[in-house]
């Protein structure tokens, strides 16, 4: 492992992946954090558990099978798996397995679009209760100053960036939510790309970022 | 009332006999104890009975196509159950995609070792025992968390409690499993 990872998900995001009560952009933000770090996925698998204890609890008393449900199941069985399409997966990628489903690809299948100042974005295609993107900053830029309406994750999967003091690397998750105002500045040593997803749309200080905002969908 | 811990074992080895031997009177078992609560989870979640019945023998067929992946050191035969039930809800109820972590599996000529099995299925029997034993208001949050197909804010929406005191509890019911487990 070549780098600790220091900046987890929450208790809360974590718990609502494993109920399977989160937006699909931020499942795809658990999923492809939980790829790199143990801690988090340890953490998630227990909350699989109390979920499994929830269900073996609970005897509905109300609640009967269908008559032939048993001989129902076996026709099922006998019918052969699901027939599911093999994931092919890029070996050795900075993209983790779940971040790939989504791009199609590794990073040359990703289809940036400038949105100025040299940052790129991707839009990947999730549900719309939130969006999720690929965000490009080069070597020692930084994005444009912004609050949010709602949540908003980011996690470093090349390079690093530094926000009021605190240092990301590859793994780590930035939390922002509506009282934070932040500028992230990507290390000076490596263009850096992040996972971001957010349940709602950021708003940026200043007018030809608002202007760009429509646009850009960020 | 909770299954015991022999219990546990048993639904474990009853895996095995499915995945090694295909034993028909071994998943029977485990059908008629498992098919009824998956459907009642998915009834819960918001589902009609029909898809409900439809989407129980789904998740039971694919514990019989799936057995090899079972992993009995990480996950209790129910935790397991309840992670298919789970995705089968969020595609079949919310129409979406489910993201998964990279797989972190045994090798196909590996199995876990039998210490760490045992030692796993007796901590989800703490934690069974631990739920079972929570004042029935902090229970019944952990259940709506669950099985209600909704978030911790419309948690608080539809008991019109404020969203702070909600999560303190679903928190404090969380610390005390984890206590409990100790």
């Amino acid at each position: 492992m070549e780098y600790d990872i220091k900046h987890h998900l929450t208790d809360d995001i974590l718990m609502a992946y494993a109920a399977g009560t989160l937006p699909e952009a931020f499942n795809l933000m658990v999923a492809t954090h939980v790829s790199l770090c143990d801690a988090c996925r340890a953490e998630v698998e227990s909350y699989d558990a109390v979920g499994g204890e929830v269900l073996a609890l609970d005897v509905p008393d109300d609640v009967a099978l269908a008559p032939g449900s048993f001989a129902a199941t076996m026709a099922l069985i006998a019918g052969g798996p699901v027939q599911e399409t093999p994931v092919v997966r890029a070996p050795g990628s900075i993209l983790p397995g779940p971040l790939q489903d989504y791009v199609g690809g590794d990073l040359d299948s990703i289809k940036w679009r400038a949105i100025g100042l040299g940052v790129k974005q991707a839009i990947l295609p999730t549900s719309r209760e939130a969006s999720a993107r690929l965000l490009f900053i080069p070597a020692g830029a930084a994005m444009p100053d912004h609050g949010h309406n709602g949540i908003e994750m980011t996690m470093v999967l090349q390079g690093a960036f530094q926000d009021e003091g605190d240092y990301f690397a590859r793994g780590d998750v930035e939390m922002a939510d509506s009282d934070t105002h932040h500028t992230p500045v990507a290390d000076i040593h490596e263009d850096c790309i992040c996972l971001a997803v957010t349940d709602a749309p950021l708003q940026f200080q200043g007018l030809i970022p608002k202007i760009a905002q429509r646009f850009a969908r960020i | 009332m909770n299954d015991s811990d022999g219990k546990r074992m048993l639904w474990v080895s009853h895996m095995v006999r499915i995945r090694d031997n295909q034993d028909q009177a071994a998943f029977a078992e485990l059908f008629e104890h498992f098919a009824p609560r998956v459907k009642g989870f998915l009834i819960k979640s918001g589902s009609d009975a029909s898809l409900a019945e439809e989407c129980a023998q789904e998740v039971l067929a694919t514990c019989w196509h799936k057995a090899h992946m079972f992993d009995p050191a990480r996950a209790s035969v129910a935790t397991w159950i309840f992670t298919i039930a789970r995705n089968r809800k969020i595609d079949v109820l919310r129409k979406q995609r489910r993201p998964e972590p990279e797989e972190l599996t045994w090798g196909p000529e590996e199995e876990p070792d039998q210490a760490d099995v045992m030692a796993l299925q007796q901590e989800s029997e703490l934690l069974g025992q631990a739920i079972a034993e929570l004042p029935a208001a902090q229970r019944e949050l952990i259940e709506q968390a669950y099985f209600g197909d909704m978030s911790h804010s419309e948690i608080a929406q539809k008991t019109g409690l404020p969203l702070g005191t909600i999560k303190s509890r679903i928190r404090l019911a969380l610390e005390r499993l984890r206590h409990a487990m100790k």
